[in-house]
């Protein structure tokens, strides 16, 4: 029987037994049919050997960037952690660790990833409440105390101030005894999802490109093993965006930051080894991971026809990736736990480096000590117990899968054409083209939660008294003061005539050209606090007006 | 025919978080409201200024940072600083159900947690708002 015959037949079939809605549409509102076959995707079974579909570890990378894949390791269990002060998050990453994460991801507070001080008068009772509050060198070394960098990796997510907190980690570590030589870790560092779907921007975008592409390039000299991005399109999702957008939008930023780094004098192979990406893992599973199979053929792509790289690590895209915290419910809180085990599946599926999985106190608190665990416990059980992990690229060659992987990678390439017909991805920022397209995205997305088409579980569908509230995370109210005196304190026991030296020394550097990262590491030796230094620069940049479109 | 409501969504403090603040904004455009949206990263005391000078019948807080004990007290001051008494402040994000009352107590006449549908929000800006 012909696919066209059983159509004909289950049109009669509907008759009399009809489907249960009017239409079937993925997590992101794309057409979903009842069946897919060989047709779908163009009847090509050579589609794995003719380089579309691909090998593991080769060129385009559709079926994953290392050959052996979990195979050879399972990703990285990397959990986004951080509140209150150093010592504090110190001892949550201490149980993270014995807990058996394989990777550390600090989140700091407002203050930190905006550049102020944590006495700054836009930050009363800000601080600690996201994330860690980094004054200085003095609370890093509190924060990395006791934890062996030369073994673990760090993940920081910060962006504005990344030049800052690489300096204080670099300059820690090198307390420690480490060479910088052998730093592992990544910092988010991507200012361009920070104009469109995050906002801590500090500077506007052009001094923030220069700040971005001085750290590749110290990076590729000093800390070669330093991720010095994590391209986003985490946030962009979150922010409301389709899957498709998430991709394309991304990419789009990826493809700006490869040209500054090039306008900027760097080799395309002196760097882009080290960009790395970051993705949301969403509810629609098979959505996901076709997603994430199109970014990386689409990179794969852009960065050997367009910018013509020679290093097959330059076309690699590598990810970590979070699952979607915005699907998490404050209603039946306990059904998050089922949430991410689904999202941590279409992550594992599609092939992520590394991984956070969210707590199921999302919605409403940072995580408890015991949440946190079964979020980890989730990646653990999912390694270890689901057999996923046995073979590469499991779910390549499923029709729906390679037809959702081509329909994505059309879709995002669309946007991407779209933007450089704008002139790139700041100008399609400044025009609010961006934005609004999240927007609209977003818009949809609800209304179609509030009319039922979308179903949320406990929230438009099975709802139910809540009878027990669960313990939440509150952070120690203490800390702001304790903050304060602490940095009182360091200011105290430093010497204030040599911190003036060198933040003079980054002020003149950002008048000019030279590489801005030997300066502030220069600071941040002698105590210069991150508001100190994020000042500097903003008397020299200017500060980023939003664009306000709704 | 009364003139149409006027409704201020803002952003209080250092949060970024701007998806559910704009859904609102647009819902309550939807509604029929005249609304303006603040953009992020502002004090209290220029909500209150923002709030004065658009002549505003009624103004929404979104925070998801947890400063909200701080911060959502501190934009009423202002607001009464002002002299605006009569404008309707309602608040929403990432707020425990324990700091509610408080919070109630501080002024808001409403907080919508996370979950909450659309329609609440409109009802609620329908229901309280007095007439130009």
């Amino acid at each position: 029987m012909k696919k066209s015959e059983w159509l004909e037949k289950y049109k009669k079939t509907l008759e009399k037994f009809p489907e249960r809605k009017k239409e079937f549409l993925t997590g992101s509102a794309t057409p979903v049919n009842a069946l897919y076959c060989p047709e779908d995707i163009g009847n090509q079974t050579d589609a794995i050997y003719d380089g579309k579909i691909g090998l593991p570890g080769e060129f385009p990378y559709t079926r994953g960037v290392q050959s052996t894949m979990y195979r050879g390791r399972f990703w990285t269990m990397r959990q986004y952690a951080g509140f209150g002060d150093a010592e504090e998050s110190n001892k949550r990453y201490q149980y993270l660790l014995n807990s058996g994460q394989t990777g550390l991801s600090v989140a700091f507070d407002l203050p930190t990833q905006i550049g102020y001080d944590s006495d700054h008068n836009m930050c009363k009772g800000e601080v600690g409440k996201v994330g860690v509050a980094i004054d200085s060198l003095k609370d890093m070394e509190i924060l990395f105390k006791g934890i062996p960098l030369d073994k673990v990796s760090t993940s920081m997510t910060i962006n504005a101030p990344a030049a800052v907190l690489l300096a204080m980690y670099i300059v820690n570590a090198e307390k420690q005894g480490i060479s910088r030589k052998d730093l592992t870790g990544t910092i988010q560092n991507d200012i361009l999802k920070e104009y469109i779907a995050r906002g801590t921007y500090i500077y506007p975008p052009t001094p923030s490109m220069r700040l971005i592409t001085d750290i590749f390039e110290f990076c590729s000299k000093e800390v070669p093993k330093w991720n010095t991005i994590s391209i986003s399109g985490y946030h962009i999702r979150e922010a409301g965006s389709s899957a498709a957008q998430e991709v394309g939008f991304t990419l789009a930023d990826g493809v700006a930051y490869v040209d500054a780094a090039i306008k900027a004098g760097l080799g395309v192979d002196d760097f882009a080894p080290r960009l790395s990406f970051f993705f949301n893992s969403h509810n629609d599973l098979l959505e996901e991971v076709a997603k994430f199979r199109a970014a990386r053929r689409i990179w794969a792509n852009i960065m050997k026809n367009r910018f013509k790289s020679k290093d097959p690590k330059s076309m690699m895209l590598r990810f970590h990736t979070q699952t979607a915290g915005s699907t998490l419910t404050a209603q039946q809180p306990d059904n998050n736990i089922v949430r991410v085990a689904v999202q941590t599946l279409a992550a594992t599926l599609g092939g992520t480096q590394s991984l956070h999985t969210n707590s199921r106190d999302e919605a409403m608190a940072l995580p408890t000590e015991q949440s946190v665990t079964i979020a980890l416990r989730t990646q653990q059980i999912i390694a270890e117990e689901s057999g996923i992990t046995n073979t590469i690229d499991p779910l390549a060659g499923s029709y729906y899968v390679e037809a959702l992987t081509d329909q994505i990678e059309k879709t995002a390439m669309e946007y991407i054409k779209k933007i450089d017909d704008m002139g790139g991805v700041t100008k399609a920022i400044e025009s609010g083209y961006i934005q609004k397209e999240i927007q609209d995205s977003s818009y949809k997305y609800q209304q179609s939660i509030e009319k039922k088409e979308l179903i949320v579980v406990g929230v438009n569908k099975y709802t139910m008294e809540e009878k027990t509230k669960g313990e939440l995370l509150r952070v120690n109210p203490a800390v702001e003061a304790k903050q304060l005196e602490r940095l009182k304190a360091v200011k105290a026991s430093r010497s204030s005539k040599e911190v003036e030296i060198r933040l003079a020394k980054i002020r003149e550097a950002a008048k000019g050209n030279e590489n801005l990262m030997p300066p502030i590491i220069d600071a941040v030796k002698e105590y210069a606090t991150i508001g100190e230094i994020s000042d500097v620069m903003r008397e020299v940049f200017g500060e980023y007006k939003e664009r306000i479109v709704i | 025919m009364n003139a149409k409501i006027r409704v201020l969504i803002a952003k209080p403090g250092l949060d970024g978080h701007d998806r559910g603040a704009k859904v609102v904004a647009r819902a309550l455009r939807d509604a029929g409201y005249e609304v303006i949206y603040t953009g992020l990263r502002r004090t209290p005391q220029e909500i209150a200024r923002m709030a004065l000078e658009e002549d505003v019948d009624v103004v929404g807080l979104s925070l998801l940072s947890g400063a909200h004990n701080e911060l959502f007290p501190a934009v009423i001051a202002e607001l009464k600083k002002a002299g605006l008494t009569d404008v309707i402040v309602f608040g929403g994000g990432v707020i425990p159900e324990e700091d509610i009352p408080f919070l109630k107590k501080s002024g808001l006449g409403a907080i919508f947690t996370p979950g909450t549908p659309l329609k609440t929000v409109v009802d609620f800006v329908a229901n309280n708002v007095k007439p130009r």
